[in-house]
């Protein structure tokens, strides 16, 4: 763009040369920017600006969109029923558990990992790049993979975990082990694979955090006799805290809807309703069975608000401390 | 406080030679500065002895304690960066107490250390702030405060005032060498500015192609040079230089000007003759006293009025061989005027051109100078 425009005002300026040099300057800034802004906006509205005001509409309205039916005013009927569903709260409660400790584990298993690798030892380098793998995967892809690694008879989980016998061994997806129902164990082995697959996220963010920390300062608490400990404390912590915010509203925010590739590719929301998140549980009621797509609208704003509470926490805890700094 | 020593020390990074073999003494209490242009290795001789830099080769003794391999943490030195390396994301009280926090001092102890450092350094007013709130010289005051809370075995500083305006670095200046006085704290001190050196230093070290070229006093880099490169890097002007021949008693020249030689160099002068421009001779500017009857000559090529002195650039032949001649303020030399000149005999200084080395009299100058003046 700049470079048009630079030749756009060079020849504005010379305007007495020939006709071969304007002619392969048919099209003007203007034409250029049409060209692509309008395809973009008419995209962008029809494929997000419409659908959220209209899906807005729908949730205060009953509605199915396999039924022949016009929607149905109710008001805030969609959202008094969800929020008295009894199986809504369990369902809240799964996603709090699950975005809680995928989470917590993900921040503190991505922080060791960045320390680890800003350290440069040999083959460093490509150490840190397999370790992003797991994040490039397909979640879908992930998801079917970590199936099989959880197979009770020959999936590699159990044997790397040292069980030898597959009738003794935990059925991780199905949340029993040696036959016995064990309630959480499908929730915990989802959670172990979402830190799988997104602790390199974290640990990528904070490494560029650790790396942006000067060293006069490490230099100056090394004269300042300040131990490793405190080191960490006082100038690490401290410096990279903007950062592993950042890490954790993503994270968050992730939880919350990618989950479902994952949840769905590897139990379906089961057994029973153990894993069902609110982004599975959103798709059933849109998609499966009646298809109720005016109460799946309201949850989904529902979700959509809580996002938006959570961001606006962390938003602000970021900014009050860039206010400091 | 306590002596430093730098027995052999030398610095490679890779290939390349940043500090030669170094040997050199710091006595207790003593301020002595690095002095040397850009790149002559200052900041890599300061920051072995701090260790954030190991050394190549020889030995780094603090008193009598070998501390080569010691970390800085072990050493019992304060360091004051050339950007202040202030923590950002702490208050400038945070800042100053982090040393001590750091080595688990008690309440007490970090409150009464603190209260006087702020006294001293009159800076009570910006505990409550965040470094990036300073200017330059507030940041380099709680520099200071971080660095003396500790009451460290010694100061090192790099370039302390390098990163001040003009007319702050004056102020400054004396307020370090005041805290210097106060706390008769072993104070080594980097820069590349001569005039910071000369006012603060109890002795000079100057150094230049990473190695020393000479340690001593103000007043003795200043009047004795040991080589042409003290002798023209100290004072601005440098020491005027100009080629001789010796010819008996007699020093020629360039222009026709014959020198008498003083008798107690003409031992050392004559036995030097090897050729044509056998020998430098060199004096400062103010060594110069314009006389109608002078016995040298020159024609004024160009005047500079520096307030309370005119300094002449003066060639003694044809617009070559200029010299700086330290005049009175009203004196009024036209360009191309001629003028005449004496030079005061224990002054007067000769080098070899080849080894670059001063040449040393038979007796020492019979002088008294105490008093280095310098612009
Ligand atoms: N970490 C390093 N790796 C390689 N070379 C270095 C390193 N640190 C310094 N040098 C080189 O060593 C030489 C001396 O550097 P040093 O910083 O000690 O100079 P200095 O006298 O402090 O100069 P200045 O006045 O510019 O600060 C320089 O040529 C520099 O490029
Ligand atoms: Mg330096």
């Amino acid at each position: 763009m700049s470079t048009e425009a630079k030749s756009h005002v060079s020849e504005t300026a010379r305007p007495a040369v020939g006709g071969l040099r304007s002619s392969r300057r048919a099209l003007s800034d203007r034409a250029i920017i049409n060209i692509f802004i309008w395809p973009t906006l008419a995209l962008l509205i029809a494929i997000n600006v419409f659908p959220l005001f209209y899906s807005l509409y729908l949730s205060f309205t009953d509605y199915s969109a396999i039924a022949n039916q016009a929607p149905v005013w109710i008001a805030f009927d969609n959202f008094a029923r969800i929020l008295a569903s009894e199986q809504m709260w369990s369902v809240f409660a799964t996603t709090g558990q699950y975005v809680l400790f995928s989470v917590v584990l993900q921040l503190l298993l991505g922080f060791g990992l960045a320390l680890l690798a800003r350290e440069k030892f040999f083959g460093s380098g490509i150490v840190t790049t397999l370790i992003l793998a797991p994040m490039m995967l397909s979640p879908v892809v992930v998801g079917l993979f970590w199936k099989l690694m959880y197979n009770p008879t020959f999936g590699y989980f159990n044997y790397l975990l040292g069980f030898d016998n597959p009738a003794l061994a935990p059925d991780w997806l199905a949340s029993r082990i040696a036959g016995q129902p064990t309630p959480g164990l499908a929730l915990l082995a989802v959670i172990i694979v979402d830190v799988w697959m997104w602790t390199p996220f974290v640990m990528l963010l904070i490494l560029s955090g650790l790396k942006a920390i000067p060293d006069y300062l490490y230099e100056a608490a090394a004269i300042d006799r300040a131990s490793s400990w405190f080191q960490f404390w006082r100038i690490t912590l401290p410096q990279v805290a903007p950062l592993v915010l950042i890490a954790v509203l993503f994270r968050t925010i992730e939880a919350f809807n990618k989950s479902f590739d994952l949840v769905m590719g590897m139990t379906g929301g089961g057994p029973g309703d153990q894993t069902e998140v609110v982004a599975v549980n959103l798709y059933r009621q849109a998609f499966l069975g009646q298809w109720q797509t005016g109460r799946a609208s309201a949850l989904a704003y529902m979700v959509l608000i809580i996002i938006i509470a959570i961001s606006n926490i962390y938003i602000r805890n970021l900014n009050k401390m860039r206010n400091q700094s | 406080m306590a002596t430093i020593q730098l027995r052999q020390v030398e610095k490679l990074f890779g290939e390349f030679q940043a500090v030669k073999p170094m040997d050199l003494t710091i006595q207790s209490g003593e301020f002595v500065v690095l002095l040397g242009p850009s790149g002559c290795g200052k900041t890599t001789t300061l920051r072995m002895i701090s260790g954030l830099e190991t050394v190549t080769h020889g030995d780094i003794y603090l008193d009598d304690r070998l501390v080569t391999w010691l970390h800085p943490s072990e050493r019992d030195i304060a360091f004051v960066f050339q950007f202040f390396a202030l923590y950002p994301h702490m208050s400038v009280r945070q800042n100053i107490v982090f040393p001590l926090q750091a080595v688990g001092a008690s309440r007490e102890t970090i409150e009464r250390r603190l209260s006087e450092v702020v006294d001293l350094l009159r800076i009570a007013h910006l505990l409550p702030l965040k470094p990036g709130k300073l200017s330059g010289g507030d940041k380099q005051r709680v520099a200071l405060a971080r660095a003396l809370v500790r009451r460290p075995a010694a100061f090192l500083m790099d370039e302390p005032l390098g990163a001040l305006d003009a007319e702050f670095r004056e102020s400054m200046r004396a307020e370090i060498k005041q805290l210097h006085i106060e706390q008769e704290a072993t104070t080594v001190y980097v820069t590349h500015d001569q005039v910071e050196a000369m006012a603060m230093g109890d002795r000079i070290v100057v150094m230049s192609d990473a190695e020393i070229q000479q340690v001593g006093t103000p007043a003795e880099v200043y009047y004795d040079p040991a080589n042409l490169f003290v002798a023209q890097f100290i004072g601005s002007p440098g020491m005027n230089l100009a080629p001789g021949t010796v010819a008996g008693d007699l020093l020629s020249l360039p222009g026709g000007n014959n020198y008498r030689i003083a008798p107690e160099w003409q031992e050392t002068l004559s036995n030097t003759q090897n050729g044509a421009a056998d020998v430098l001779l060199g004096f400062r500017p103010e060594a110069a006293e314009i006389h109608v009857a002078g016995e040298l000559s020159g024609e004024v090529y160009a005047t500079e009025l520096h307030g309370a002195y005119k300094m002449l650039h003066v060639s003694l032949q044809e617009e070559h061989d200029v010299v700086h001649i330290r005049s009175d303020r009203q004196a009024d030399y036209p360009i191309g005027a001629g003028v005449r000149f004496d030079l005061k005999p224990d002054m007067v200084r000769f080098f070899n051109p080849h080894t670059e080395a001063a040449l040393l009299a038979k007796r020492p100058p019979p002088v008294s100078r105490r008093e280095v003046v310098f612009t």
